[in-house]
């Protein structure tokens, strides 16, 4: 029993410690990242992973099955929101065009939705899939999704 | 407690791996909330603000841990839930007031 105990302290304390580092990782993409989108990028990646490592860590250290059936909670809620949130935050930056055009190497974004691609269009250096005016001259306006 | 655990100071709350950990959220907390103050768009600081959430899990997490009570875990529900619904109605409202 006490040989188990240990086995699971230990196991807790790399995963509490592994989540640990996750945040601070993210903390400091969030802080050195150039615009919105890449410090979305590296804040995303804890409110999965890091609460997945750190909910694991608890239920191994607490060991009582209301403490697991808590944390299980948290783990299906934050895996359920938090990809939702950060489209929602990152369609909003799109939208509002607070994203750095020239760090871009692909936009699908702007062929797929032209009424929400920003003025300016594409800037040079970016790729666009299905790029032309052929294709779209084909199909009428009205085929476009509409945001 | 066992000798394993204590040798690698798991257990209690002043050892060397707890505060550890502390002082790396301490760090972690600080970045996110210059960001935050720094912006310099209102998307900036929810992203921010969304990592400050996952911060604050990860120290309640483990207080939990090295006290291994189950008092803390409900704040836990409730800083997923909040965060979530924070982050959403700010970019619907960023996302409004451009248009």
């Amino acid at each position: 029993m006490s040989a188990w105990s240990a086995v699971l302290d230990v196991l807790s304390a790399v995963c509490l410690g592994a989540g640990v580092l996750l945040a601070v990782v993210a903390a400091l993409g969030v802080l050195r990242l150039p615009d919105v989108l890449t410090r979305l990028h590296a804040a995303a990646k804890p409110q999965a992973l890091g609460v997945v490592l750190v909910a694991v860590g608890v239920g191994l250290a607490v060991r009582t099955p209301a403490a697991v059936g808590v944390v299980t909670l948290v783990v299906v809620f934050q895996l359920v929101t938090a990809p939702v949130a950060a489209h929602m935050v990152g369609r909003a930056a799109y939208r509002t065009g607070k994203v750095r055009r020239d760090l871009l190497l692909l936009d699908e974004l702007s062929e797929l939705q032209g009424a929400e691609a920003p003025e300016g269009g594409v800037p040079d250096g970016c790729v666009v899939r299905g790029d032309g005016d052929e294709d779209r001259s084909d199909e009428p306006d009205d085929a476009r999704p509409r945001a | 407690m066992s000798d394993l655990t204590t040798q690698l100071g798991v257990n209690g709350p002043t050892s060397v791996l707890v505060l550890l950990a502390g002082a790396a959220l301490l760090v972690a907390a600080v970045c996110v909330l210059a960001r935050a103050v720094v912006g310099p768009t209102i998307l900036d600081r929810v992203v921010a603000l969304d990592a400050l959430v996952v911060v604050l899990v990860a120290a309640f997490g483990l207080h939990a841990a090295v006290t291994r009570s189950t008092a803390t875990l409900p704040i836990l529900v409730v800083l997923a839930l909040v965060g979530f619904v924070g982050s959403v109605s700010v970019a619907r409202f960023a996302a409004k007031d451009a248009q």
